[in-house]
Parts: C-alpha cells; structure tokens; sequence
C-alpha cells in the first residue's frame, strides 16, 4: 500500500536531488514538489567540472543535467539561490532562509563541501574545485594565462585537475602528505602505479611532505587583497605557483541540521533504506547509512552512488515500511586521467592481497583484484571497461576470492 | 523502442553493458556496441536504469 503525500521537499539541487524528483514522478507522484539549491544555477553534472569543461573543450549544454524541456516535465517548485537553514523533524517544518514551510516528505541531499588550506581564504589564485563557479574561476585562470599550478592532495580531483592543467600547457606540481599518492583509496601498490601514470606526463608529484604555509603577496590591482605565489612544504622547500587547487576532502553539509531531531555523525544517518527519520530520507554525499550488504555505515561520494541513492530515497519516502527495500549497492567509481581511465569497484582494504589478473602494470593497462579472508573485496581496472564491469557483477553476487580469481584465470 | 547512443559523448564505462548486457557491449577494442537498437518493452526498466547511470549521458530512448 503506497503512502499517500501532497507535499515533498527535496534540499539539494544537484545529482541526487535531481534524480530523486525525477523518480517521484516516473513513479507517479503528482502532488507538489519543491527543489531548493543554494547555488544560483539549474542542476547540473559535476564530472565534467574537472576534466572536459575545465579543458574548454565543452561548455555549458554538456554539464547541465537533464535539459529545459525535461526539466519544465517535472513540474517542480525550483528555487534555486536559496539555502535551507533548519529543520524540525517532529514539527515537520522546513526553514529556508529562516521561514519555516510544511511538508509531508523530505529528501535531504545537501551534499558536502570542500577542505580548504589555512590561510587561503579570500586569496586570489587559491581555488577548490566542487562547484561550476569553482570550475570558472579556475578555468578563467588558466586561460588568462596561469602558467605554473601546484595541485595540493593526491586523490582523485586533483589527479585530474592535474592531467587537465598538463593537456593546457601548464607546469604542475602534486604535493601529498601520505607517503603514497593515492594510497589512501588504490592501497600502496596500485597508488605507486598512478603516481607513474603522473610523473611519465611531466607532473612534479612529491610525496610524504605536507604543506606548511601558502606564500602569498599583495594582489596589485585591486586594493588590499592577496594573491598565492607559492607554498612552502614542512621539509622548507618552496614550490612557486601562480595558480593553486586544493583536494584535500571534503566535509558534508550538515550543520544546518542542528537540533532537528535528527542524528547526524559525519553525514545524516540513516536506516538500511535511506529513511532517516519518519517521512525524511537522505541521498548523496551527505547520506550515511547502513549497507547492509558490508554490515556497516558507509558515506559514499560517488557520482554512480548519488544517482542510485537518489532514486532509491525518492522511492522510499512513497513506499511503506513494509514494502521498503534495503540499498545495498557495490561502491563504482571512474577517473579520466590523461588517456586513462581508471575504475574501482567495490572496495579496497590496506591489508588486501591485490592480484593483477589482466594486462600489464607497466602499459598502464590492467585489472587487478583485491581480496581479504577468502572474499572478493573490489576491482581496479586502468582502461579495461568490459572486463571491470564483468567482475563488479561478480561483486554484487558476493563472489569468493577464488571464484572471482576462476573467473578471470583465462583474461590475457 | 529505439536505443540511441552519442557516440561523440560515450566514453566506454560499460555500465550500461552491466545493467543490460542483452542490449549493450564492450568489446575488448573498449568501444561500446548496441547489440539490440529495438528491444522489446519488457526490457524497459533496465534501460532506463542505462541512461540515469551512464556518466556521460550518451544513451537516450527514443518510443
């Protein structure tokens, strides 16, 4: 027996909000529906933000998400440059911009937002990299001629605002405080061979040092502003720059949660089907909940999961209690990186045995499996699409280490 | 139905080839071939599912 609502509020304009009011209506909700983003602009993608359309080689019509005619089809109250500021789960109030209005069902998909690097606030040519305006601000830089870039975190933004900065022309300079880039995610081995992929396209990638302070320098024309001309690393060496990005993690927007009755620890947390509290589910970055496929509470960031957890929410808030489904997806994410592309599904562990069943780690072309206790724990693939995808259907059949391993014994 | 792709935008992720294999592979080459542009209505669900989760939005359904 579906439930029966007039009124849902979804907070949150982006990718999971998007596909959570497009799922209320394939699934024929027709009461009303509110979509508030605090950002000024429609929704939109953000992958292209720091591969194609930081390059300049697409523009606006490829990151857009859905288009006008699709969007007017959703019949949605859009209000967009308007920020929710509090909540009262029992009252079932929302406040945006400080006045509460009713509903009877809430998506929350507020997302997260960017670390950022003392010091850097304010500071001209400091940039993170989430939003469309991020992506603007740091491809007017570049084409405004932005000739030497340190890119501050060896994770997955930053590798490929690097490879975008390499294809324009500029010299760039990676610095990660791990001793291994991309370790944190890819484990030591792996990471070491995207820190390869790096370095043979010209990227000063220096490890094991962290950031010690962001030089900067009176911005000449416009007052008593400042601008970044380099860093200083704890090892007291110093890197100039004339353009800086920062990714270095990001933190999900939860505070305007507090004292809403709802329980909040690193994301909003939620039940094994997305539900949060009655008639409040959430979705994307800020949703942490229960997997009941790993038995544990896991917040993904994940493109692929903001879609997926987008839809299942919607879902969930018009169905009962009784007919809710758990979400239990395998984890997939992608990376373009100069002309690689590199895909994880599943997870990794740091104490994963990580076997290379495909291709070879020196062509950069490969799949390698990681296993823990006899089971089949993820897959990392570098331009080998088909054959990723084909293990992560293993993964979501709970494959053994020795079947995934069978599966694979005759791939060359 | 008809399944269309942009080829201009597909970027061979083979998502689509995982949620419907019957009408979507990636061959080794890494390019995506449509093996069924008409498939019966039965099949819609997944290929909806193909389109909300192919990350360049190259797939669309045409009725």
């Amino acid at each position: 027996m579906p439930v029966g609502r007039d009124r849902v509020t979804i907070v949150g304009a982006s990718l999971a909000g998007y596909w959570a009011a497009e799922t209320l209506r394939r699934d024929g909700f027709e009461g009303a529906i509110s979509l508030i983003g605090d950002e000024g602009h429609e929704p939109y993608d953000r992958p292209p933000l720091s591969k194609k359309y930081l390059a300049g080689e697409v523009g606006r019509d490829r990151v857009d998400l859905g288009n006008a005619e699709k969007l007017a089809a959703l019949d949605l109250d859009l209000r967009l440059g308007r920020r929710a500021t509090g909540l009262d789960v029992a009252a079932r109030t929302l406040d945006v911009e400080g006045v509460p209005e009713p509903f009877d069902g809430l998506v929350i998909a507020t997302g997260a937002r960017c670390r950022t690097l003392p010091g850097t606030d304010g500071v001209a040519g400091a940039h993170t990299l989430r939003t469309i305006d991020d992506a603007d601000a740091v491809r007017a830089a570049m084409d405004g001629g932005a000739e030497r870039m340190v890119v501050v975190g060896a994770g997955f933004i930053g590798a490929e605002v690097a490879s975008t900065a390499v294809g324009r022309g500029l010299a760039v300079t990676m610095v990660e405080a791990l001793e291994a880039p991309f370790g944190r995610v890819l484990g030591l081995e792996m990471g070491a061979v995207l820190a390869d992929v790096h370095r043979g396209h010209g990227v000063d990638l220096r490890a094991g040092v962290g950031v010690d302070e962001v030089l900067t320098e009176p911005d000449g024309g416009t007052g008593a502003g400042l601008r970044v001309v380099g860093i200083r690393l704890v090892d007291g060496s110093e890197v100039a720059c004339d353009l800086l990005v920062a990714g270095i993690g990001v933190i999900p927007n939860v505070d305007w949660l507090e004292g809403s009755g709802l329980e909040v620890a690193d994301g909003v947390v939620c039940d094994e089907t997305c539900l949060a509290a009655p008639d409040v589910v959430a979705a994307g970055d800020v949703a942490r909940w229960t997997n009941a496929r790993y038995g544990e509470s896991m917040r993904v960031e994940h493109w692929d999961n903001a879609v997926q957890q987008g839809v299942h929410a919607a879902r969930r808030l018009l169905q009962s209690d009784e007919e809710a489904e758990p979400f239990t997806p395998v984890p997939w994410f992608w990376s373009d990186q100069y002309d690689r592309k590199v895909q994880l599904a599943g997870r990794t562990h740091p104490d994963a045995e990580v076997r290379v069943v495909a291709g070879s780690l020196a062509e950069h072309r490969f799949v390698a499996y990681y296993g823990l206790g006899g089971r089949f724990l993820g897959v990392l693939g570098v331009n080998r699409p088909r054959q990723v995808m084909q293990s992560k259907g293993l993964l979501e059949q709970d494959a053994s280490w020795d079947e995934a391993l069978a599966f694979a014994a005759d791939w060359d | 139905m008809r399944v269309v792709v942009d080829y201009d935008l597909c970027e061979s992720n083979a998502i689509c080839m995982q949620i419907a294999p019957d009408v979507f592979e990636v061959r080794d080459d890494d390019f995506l071939y449509v093996l069924d542009e008409n498939p019966g209505d039965d099949r819609r669900a997944a290929l909806e599912e193909s389109v909300q989760r192919c990350p360049k939005q190259a797939i669309s359904l045409e009725d």
